[in-house]
């Protein structure tokens, strides 16, 4: 090991160039973090804006127009800006550390796959500076997104594309961690839940996002480069890009979901201090679930009149998606059965994500019958039914998580009083704003609809519905200042914060070294910390001697192969009015991503070793401080 | 921690350099999950050819009338024998034969270059008989699938002309031989593209 010890980081980066450079997963952890609660907050005003307009009927705060707008990117921004990157946050701080890996496998990749995701969300809102975002709704259905005034569209197809790219690699790279890192002893059976979600919302991806790829490819192709697949006069036809976009959207909710049940499945069991109920099942059906959530996408087609056999396969289909997920319920409900429960905020979430979720699972069910669709189809019943599925479920989750690995992620705790209150605000408005949305429907009120006339039975469940909207907003509000509090505290946590923890990540030090693990820890069983407490002991066995801990180098090219196709993708877009410009920026784009992937075959970066020596001292501090 | 590796007598590089590493088994897993996913973007394209196959275009450009099969002949030999090749070139890399491999590696790439030349005349030709991108949804269904094809093969070429000339004057081992190793089985997943695209698009194109 004698050459390889000789091996030095490269250069040593701090502050802002430290966070661009980082390929250290719990520092992209963070990033994801952030920018998802940024992108959550512009999706919240969006939201707002949209339920200020329906307070009363025919209210004229925005035009159909901006209205359109509003609930394009709201849609967008939280499926695609908001919900994924959070959970792409917490699957980078919390997962390796699950499975006891130093890093991810590629951490060049990971961070590639964030700096693309936040080009392409940059692009996506560069829209609203440039005359008109998106109005076609997040589900672009042509032939209203070929429209070409609908400027807006080409920075739909352009910005999610440049982040799709980003999703598929997160995925692939989650994957392979997950199969190819794992700490000795720890068999795919004893992994957490949370690896177990991420892992098959992984595979979700890999499999569901390139339709969506090449849906926008051929939306960009049509809008800006002259293709017909969408134009009937030209032979088209505009029902392949709802096949294109649902294959990939239907599996896209479950990439949102699984994940979610995950957090949920953790801190169940640490709160009510049991182990998981039927842990086998629980995986079982999380497979099962991302198994059939390929087969239902045309339930979002009934309507488009596929015929009675295609409905009717799709149909029984959906409904079964409704097994797995049941067992996943009454499982959560055992775990909870005679334990000895600590309501916190986080478990409180995962308490209260229990029943709302429920009602979303039945007017899912409801839903999937596909005569009684044609009713429900496009009014507020579908708006109710998944706004109960992805924030009672999604959003849940994510505030869940929060609480829960804040500390672990920042050596933090979020204050539980102002989470309390932001807990009940949410848990009331959300209700408050959503449940009358199932009778608007039912009632005959058409979604994506700017406005509506009196005396049709619509005022008051409308007003509730935005008075629950704002409280949603006034949680949002306390949960920022909870999150400035606890960075501007002075008080550190401890290591296994909660006193309850059952996964590897509990074991480790705070603030966590960037090395993880000083020594790779022996996996005993599921719950392995928690296994090692129950025998008296407090830290988890290892696995190997101190020794060299290799680490990969920093690097800026991420950050500029993502740059170059945002500018490229910005070409794209200008080449329509200006030729010249255009091009050159495509041209100039192009070159900035493909010379620097020709940069990174060619420069032979092997990483660096953090001496022994130094583990040594780290770990001598560590038990000098755990000792005190 | 890199863990010595049992090499093997002969060659002298251990048995599967491409998998002896953890970096290497990371690329290789990571590599085939990649595939998958370009199966199923493949596939949506297939699925929008298939749709809109001879859709807009009026009786003389449609496909049966247009394609040039002895072209398409060529250019599917000349891709078939390149995916061989690249198989040669990958057993000499584990039989630790530098100079063979670099040889298989360059013939794979001359073959790649004149099928890419020959789509590039194939489509010249359609273009000025008036099959274009913007002249029906068939034309556009048609250049995006076999598009995309060749936007791959021109990526694979210069992936692999990079790692031929930054590896040139250096030994096979376990850095080197996963890179070589994810090139060849890219190369040949454009290899089996190119056989669908052979049958659905050109046969199929040929009887319908």
């Amino acid at each position: 090991m004698a050459q390889t010890t000789a091996l030095q980081q490269s250069r040593k980066y701090n502050g802002l160039m430290d966070w661009i450079t980082t390929v250290d997963h719990k520092k992209i952890g963070i990033l994801y973090l952030f920018s998802g609660i940024f992108f959550l907050l512009l999706g919240g005003i969006e939201a707002l804006l949209i339920r200020w307009q329906l307070v009363r009927p025919m209210n004229d705060f925005v035009s159909g127009e901006t209205f359109n707008q509003l609930i394009t990117m709201h849609g967008t921004t939280m499926i695609f800006l908001a919900a994924m990157p959070m959970l792409f946050g917490f699957m980078n701080a919390v997962v390796p550390l699950q499975i006891g890996a130093r890093d991810v496998a590629f951490p060049f990749i990971n961070s590639l796959g964030f700096w693309l995701f936040f080009f392409g969300g940059v692009m996506l809102n560069l829209s609203w500076f440039f005359g008109a975002a998106p109005n076609a709704g997040w589900t672009a259905y042509a032939p209203l997104s070929t429209q070409p005034e609908a400027t807006g569209v080409d920075f739909y197809a352009l910005g999610l594309q440049i982040s799709g790219f980003g999703s598929l690699m997160a995925g692939i790279n989650f994957l392979v961690t997950i199969l190819n890192m794992r700490a000795p002893g720890m068999k795919l059976m004893r992994m957490p839940l949370f690896t177990w979600t991420t892992f098959v919302a992984s595979a979700l991806i890999v499999f569901a996002f390139p339709p969506l790829t090449v849906g926008l490819f051929m939306l960009m192709f049509e809008r800006l480069f002259g293709a017909v697949y969408f134009d009937p006069a030209m032979g088209g036809n505009v029902i392949i890009w709802e096949h294109l976009f649902w294959i990939f959207g239907h599996p896209e909710v479950y990439i949102l979901i699984l994940p979610a049940f995950g957090i949920f499945s953790e801190i169940i069991p640490t709160f009510a201090r049991k182990r998981l109920f039927g842990y086998t099942t629980m995986v079982f059906a999380t497979m099962l679930i991302g198994f059939l959530g390929f087969m239902v996408w045309v339930h979002h087609m009934f309507t488009v009149g596929l015929g009675p056999v295609a409905n009717s396969i799709f149909a029984v289909a959906t409904m079964a998606i409704a097994v797995p997920t049941g067992v996943k319920i009454f499982n959560w409900l055992f775990t909870l059965w005679g334990g000895q429960i600590k309501f916190n905020v986080a478990m409180l979430y995962s308490v209260a994500f229990i029943p709302s979720f429920l009602v979303g699972g039945m007017t899912g069910v409801m839903l999937s019958v596909a005569p009684a669709d044609y009713q429900y189809h496009d009014s507020y019943f579908v708006v109710a039914h998944f706004h109960y599925v992805i924030v009672g479920g999604v959003v849940y989750g994510l505030f869940a998580g929060l609480y829960y690995w804040f500390p672990l992620m920042f050596g933090k705790a979020l204050s539980e009083k102002l989470g309390y209150w932001q807990f009940w605000l949410f848990f009331i408005g959300f209700h408050l704003t959503f449940f009358p949305q199932h009778f608007l429907g039912l009632f005959g009120m058409p979604r994506r609809v700017f406005t509506y006339l009196p005396n049709q039975g619509f005022e008051t469940m409308n007003l509730l519905s935005t008075i629950g909207a704002f409280f949603m907003g006034v949680s949002t509000i306390i949960l920022l200042v909870a999150v400035v509090k606890a960075f501007m505290s002075k008080h550190v946590v401890k290591p296994d914060h909660w006193g309850d923890g059952r996964t590897l990540e509990w074991t480790l030090p705070v603030p966590t070294p960037e090395y993880n693990f000083a020594q790779t820890p022996l996996v005993k069983g599921l719950d392995t910390f928690w296994l090692e407490k129950m025998a008296g002991n407090k830290r988890v066995s290892v696995a190997e001697p101190v020794s060299d801990i290799h680490m990969p180098n920093n690097s800026l090219i991420p950050f500029f192969m993502s740059l170059g196709l945002f500018i490229a993708g910005l070409g794209a877009i200008f080449q329509k009015d200006n030729m010249v410009i255009g091009w050159s920026l495509i041209a100039f784009g192009l070159l900035m991503t493909f010379v620097s992937m020709f940069l990174r075959s060619w420069i032979d970066d092997h990483g660096y070793y953090i001496p022994k020596s130094q583990v040594e001292a780290d770990l001598k501090a560590i038990r000098e401080k755990g000792e005190q | 921690m890199a863990h010595a590796v049992e090499k093997h007598p002969v060659t002298g590089i251990p048995v599967n350099p491409e998998k002896a590493t953890l970096e290497g088994k990371n690329k290789y897993v990571a590599f085939w999950f990649f595939l998958g996913g370009e199966t199923v973007l493949f596939a949506s394209l297939f699925g929008t050819y298939v749709g809109l196959l001879n859709s807009g275009a009026p009786e003389e450009l449609r496909s049966y009338n247009i394609f040039e099969m002895g072209l398409v002949f060529l250019m599917t030999m000349l891709l078939l024998t390149s995916s061989l090749t690249s198989v040669l070139a990958m057993m000499n890399m584990k039989a630790n034969n530098p100079a063979r491999m670099k040889f298989w590696l360059i013939v794979t790439l001359v073959l790649g270059a004149g099928f890419l030349a020959a789509e590039i005349y194939e489509f010249i030709h359609y273009y000025h008989i008036g099959h274009t991108f913007t002249s029906s949804a068939f034309g556009s269904a048609f250049y995006t699938l076999v598009g995309f094809h060749g936007a791959h093969v021109t990526f694979g070429l210069l992936w692999i002309t990079t790692l031929l000339i930054r590896n040139w004057n250096r030994p096979i081992d376990v850095h080197n031989a996963p890179k070589f190793y994810v090139s060849s089985l890219y190369w040949h997943f454009i290899d089996v593209v190119w056989v669908f695209i052979f049958s659905i698009v050109y046969l199929l194109g040929m009887v319908s």
